[in-house]
């Protein structure tokens, strides 16, 4: 296994890791063991705690703006762009619910934990630029309307967490697949032009 | 070198024009000594040998023609039309200056009739004026007005004999390579996208919200100031683009958004990485860069 690899097999574990014990709880020996390393080798990874959760954050990241970058440069309108980013967004909470979990539950609600060079948008620039592409996208197409940033995003993403959030606390009658078409649609109608 | 001893003759002749350039013109602090390198034939204010109806003749060409306004065909000067003056004595020209927008691109008068004006060799950034065909002697000055400074440099490398090397849409390379950023007082409130908040002020960056086009047009404003002393930026007005094929533009004090995002980013810098960077440096807050600079208002 390369180096490379390995650190991606430590992101992985750690994820699972946080999202089943609690990120306080998880210890470096934890997921040391659960890796099959030693606790000295696993600090040729990343030197503390804190430093591997910046780093995880940066993946999940690096991860969500990837997908959406490539859902920005394929064809379709911003209608359709919208149904393939609730569709992947909703399949990753599915298969990967521990990236989701991470992002709701430890980086938003533990921020002393990222710290200064955390800040603002520097973790999360990744994503966020892609979220920033596809509006812009959007407007200047003339297909959605002119608003502030803030409230769009705060629309389209609060409205996916609440409805992952709901999924993990398996409130939601159905699986989340199946409410896919629906909230494209209200993200839709609340984004688009009159 | 050329000999001091010659003199190239000049013409400057007017297209539909507001005067504006010719009045920048006399602001240059070495005119006299410019002018003097010149047998100057014709200037509509200046002293001059001939008269517009001794020009209007069309019986003796020039070596250097200036060229200030836009350019309508049917326009006439001395009853004679502005198509038959320009093509004679472009044609007799060793060097064809258009000074300012207007000539250059076809300005605001092109924006006004945009079936009759255009500049010199181009309309807007498209090469479709009358002197397409000789390009190549014509030297776009693009300003609104010009600056008499990059006038002045045009002149004077010509009577030296010396070659002006241009860009794509003609303009001097050594005077519109750069943009109108360099040189702004503030770069520093750019970099950390602090705004300017309100016209006049000497703090903020006028990009964010103000309409500032500084990123984005090739000039140096910031570099050789006006009158030696000032700029628009530097008095806390926005850019405005004058030099650009696209000017004028409406809403110049606006900056055009989508969902709070710049639509247009600095030349030569892709969105994407625009809008990261500007993300992450946004994230500081810096105390010095949010305070006033004097505490008197």
């Amino acid at each position: 296994m390369s180096k490379e690899e390995r650190k991606e097999n430590i992101i992985s574990t750690a994820l699972k890791l946080f999202a089943e014990k609690g990120f306080y709880v998880t210890t470096i020996p934890d997921i040391a063991a659960k890796v099959g390393m030693s606790v000295g080798n696993f600090y040729n990874y990343f030197s503390s705690k804190d430093i591997l959760a910046k780093e995880l954050i940066l993946y999940i990241s690096e991860y969500l703006g990837k997908h959406i970058r490539e859902i920005n440069e394929g064809p379709g309108s911003a209608k359709d762009k919208i149904s393939a980013i609730v569709t992947f967004y909703f399949t990753m909470a599915t298969e990967r619910p521990e990236m989701i979990e991470y992002f709701l539950r430890i980086y938003l609600s533990n921020r002393e934990v990222f710290g200064e060079s955390c800040e603002g948008m520097v973790c999360v620039s990744p994503f966020i630029t892609e979220m920033m592409i596809f509006f812009d996208d959007g407007v200047a197409g003339g297909e959605l309307r002119d608003q502030d940033f803030f409230s769009a995003f705060g629309l389209f993403m609060g409205y996916l967490g609440g409805m992952v959030f709901l999924f993990g606390e398996k409130i939601l009658p159905e699986p989340l697949s199946s409410y896919e078409a629906s909230i494209a649609e209200n993200i839709y109608r609340a984004l688009k032009t009159v | 070198m050329r000999s001091r001893l010659f003199k190239p003759t000049l013409i400057w002749l007017q297209g539909v024009t507001c005067n504006g350039n010719t009045h920048s013109f006399l602001n240059l602090p070495y005119l006299p000594q410019l002018l003097a390198r010149f047998e100057v034939l014709y200037h509509p204010l200046l002293p001059c040998s001939q008269s517009l109806e001794e020009i209007a003749r069309c019986r003796r060409g020039c070596d250097v023609l200036v060229f200030e306004g836009a350019f309508d065909p049917m326009m006439e000067r001395a009853g004679v039309t502005l198509e038959r003056l320009v093509a004679y004595y472009a044609e007799e020209a060793g060097h064809v200056i258009a000074a300012g927008s207007c000539a250059s691109f076809g300005g605001i008068f092109k924006a006004a009739a945009p079936e009759r004006n255009s500049g010199l060799a181009y309309a807007g950034e498209h090469p479709d004026g009358p002197l397409l065909g000789k390009a190549g002697k014509v030297i776009n000055l693009s300003g609104c007005p010009v600056h008499p400074e990059w006038l002045g440099f045009a002149l004077m490398n010509i009577a030296e004999g010396r070659p002006i090397s241009v860009d794509a849409l003609g303009r001097p390379t050594a005077l519109y390579r750069h943009m109108a950023h360099d040189g702004c007082l503030r770069n520093e409130y750019f970099e950390w996208k602090v705004d300017a908040e309100q016209f006049g002020r000497k703090e903020g960056c006028l990009f964010y919200e103000h309409g500032c086009r500084g990123p984005l047009t090739h000039a140096s404003c910031n570099r050789t100031l006006w009158n030696g002393v000032s700029s628009k930026m530097r008095v806390g007005t926005p850019c405005f683009g004058c030099t650009e094929p696209d000017f004028p533009r409406r809403n110049l004090f606006e900056t055009k958004t989508n969902m709070s995002i710049p639509e247009e980013v600095p030349v030569g810098v892709s969105k994407r990485a625009y809008l990261t960077m500007t993300g992450i440096a946004k994230s500081f807050k810096i105390k010095r860069l949010e305070e006033r600079l004097t505490d008197d208002d």
